[in-house]
């Protein structure tokens, strides 16, 4: 069966779920400490990637969830019961207002995705009571 | 004979539900690194199809890509609100096409009844 446009809007509504969810992990987790660099949080990225079976007609779908390149940034904090034994915490690796515009690029697109299904599901409608 | 009942419309619904999904993929992939978008010269391919009949060859033929008014780093050309107003623009042409092939269902039903 050929790719339909709710397969096309639905998947493409998961994939930006999945990227909404990996927002969210990196807000909840901006600003959390750990005793050392490796053990810091890096804020996650979805991998998108077209999914086609004839030209023009591609649906979307995660590749891979990524850890991003953001370095942690260190601090000095010796009263932290985290702190090693230099006196340093690891801030995690996430860029705040860039995660707040991600989530909400992500609202707009998954919004997109919507509208363009109830687009279809009416049309599919009025074409199935076409001679009543 | 079908085509005879129903003139280009047929072939024009055929274009407009391709194009349809051609557009929501667009839409779909606006995040998607290095995805070129494409789109279906309606005026082109319908005049394919009504020589040929076959409006799945015309709108393969007739498909081309998106020239993007503004390059984007990730080497993605989707721009929404090109899509959207396109999506929109053909969601109104499928109406129209349906509404046309509509009264002329009516006025066919109306001849075999004879009222």
């Amino acid at each position: 069966m050929p790719m339909s446009v709710y397969d096309i809007a639905g998947r493409a509504m998961s994939a930006q779920l999945v990227r909404l969810n990996t927002t969210a992990s990196n807000i909840a987790n901006a600003g959390t400490l750990s005793g050392s660099k490796e053990g810091a949080f890096r804020a996650l990225k979805p991998v998108f990637e077209a999914v086609g079976e004839r030209p023009g007609v591609a649906t979307v779908r995660v590749n891979a969830v990524v850890a991003s390149s953001t370095e942690p940034t260190r601090r000095h904090d010796p009263d932290n019961p985290l702190a090693d034994r230099n006196g340093d915490v690891w801030e995690a690796g996430v860029d705040g207002a860039a995660e707040m515009v991600e989530m909400l690029e992500t609202a707009r697109q998954y919004q997109n995705n919507v509208q363009v299904m109830q687009t279809a599901k009416t049309l599919t409608l009025d074409t199935l009571g076409l001679g009543k | 004979m079908p085509d005879q009942l129903f003139g280009i419309h047929g072939a024009s619904l055929a274009l407009r539900s391709q194009r349809l999904a051609m557009l929501a993929s667009n839409i779909a992939n606006a995040a998607t690194p290095n995805y070129k978008a494409r789109d279906i010269d309606f005026g082109r391919a319908l005049d394919m199809a009504a020589g040929s009949g076959d409006a799945g060859a015309a709108a393969a033929a007739a498909t081309a890509y998106r020239v993007p008014t503004q390059s984007s780093l990730d080497g993605n050309t989707v721009e929404l609100s090109t899509e959207q107003t396109e999506f929109a623009e053909n969601a109104v042409g499928y109406r129209t096409t349906l509404s046309f092939l509509q009264s002329r269902v009516a006025t066919v039903m109306q001849a075999i009844k004879g009222e």
